[in-house]
């Protein structure tokens, strides 16, 4: 008789058990960050005294700083890192609060200030 | 003024500009599909947490009990040029999720609806939406093999729009399609604005 067939090492974990550290323990519970912000397209930005091997920040901590030393928007921060966007919005609260990113809010559509943005848009559109 | 806004941080780093464009329309009328034909990246999945913790809560101590449902959102990437970039948004198709689209519609440029003629009233709430909120948007009729064609003025009584909404024909397989839905809709929001784009 043949031997049974290799098993996953979780047999009782399959796709539908989702994530098996759940969401917000790398929050430490918490759902909202200290700081109102952080838009799907706000630019992430590290500042210089900020360091990717700092001990005393988290793993995910140091990723976000690692990952921001050029400007990148929070819906992608939180795609590189294959965590929920309010996860990484409560990260990115701590480093604010630490003075080791600065945010760079986007402009809501009603104080763009010029249409020579939507000109560039349509523009760079149609050059594609 | 010499093109756009730059240099945000005054450090000599340049921020780029991201503009919010979303992506509407009932499920199954080719969101993912278009978001991914129009990204210059493959598109990506970002989610969203549903808790049982509201508004008024810090942390969910004593809710561990409630189940957390995640909601994935599509996304994509256009880079106009260094300061430019549009980040397209497909919109979570189920109505129980309309409080993300406040989040997703906050600030967005506009929003392209869309729709499929086999199901027209599926994108009736998307418009609803966008119209409520003041929110500019062009109708995009996706046209999927097969499907019957309607003319766009047959589609527009359907939907009963504003005469001045866009109703544009797509496939939103096609990039260079789609990229002619979002040049409507940036028109379109120009106009609104009362400074037409020209005409290049």
């Amino acid at each position: 008789m043949l031997a049974e067939p290799p098993r996953p090492h979780h047999e009782w974990l399959d796709d539908a058990a989702g994530p098996v550290v759940r969401p917000y323990t790398l929050t430490g519970g918490r759902v909202r960050s200290a700081a109102d912000g952080f838009d799907l397209v706000a630019f992430i930005l590290a500042g210089p005294q900020a360091n990717a091997a700092d001990p005393q920040l988290a793993p995910e901590h140091r990723r976000l700083v690692e990952l921001t030393h050029r400007p990148v928007p929070v819906a992608e921060l939180a795609a590189e890192l294959d965590l929920a966007v309010g996860v990484v919005r409560v990260l990115l609260g701590d480093l604010l609060a630490r003075g080791l990113i600065a945010v760079h809010e986007p402009l809501t559509a009603s104080s763009i200030p010029d249409d020579d943005i939507l000109k560039a848009v349509v523009s760079g559109l149609r050059a594609l | 003024m010499d093109s756009v806004r730059f240099d945000r941080t005054g450090a000599g780093t340049r921020v780029p500009l991201a503009l919010k464009i979303l992506i509407a329309g009932g499920f199954g009328a080719g969101k993912t599909t278009l978001v991914s034909a129009l990204s210059e990246v493959r598109p990506l999945q970002t989610e969203e947490i549903l808790t049982g913790a509201g508004a008024d809560t810090d942390d969910i101590s004593g809710v561990e009990g409630k189940s957390t449902t995640t909601v994935a959102m599509d996304f994509g990437r256009i880079t106009i040029n260094e300061d430019l970039q549009l980040y397209l948004f497909g919109t979570p198709g189920q109505d129980r999720f309309w409080f993300l689209w406040d989040e997703l519609a906050f600030g967005a440029l506009g929003a392209v609806v869309l729709a499929d003629t086999r199901r027209l009233s599926d994108c009736f709430p998307s418009i609803d939406y966008f119209e409520q909120r003041g929110i500019p948007f062009v109708v995009g009729v996706n046209c999927f093999d097969g499907a019957r064609q309607y003319d766009l003025a047959t589609v527009r009584r359907a939907l009963d729009l504003d005469p001045e909404v866009p109703v544009l024909l797509c496939d939103a397989r096609d990039r260079q399609s789609g990229k002619l839905v979002l040049i409507g809709l940036v028109e379109h929001v120009a106009r609104q604005r009362g400074e037409p784009v020209p005409v290049a």
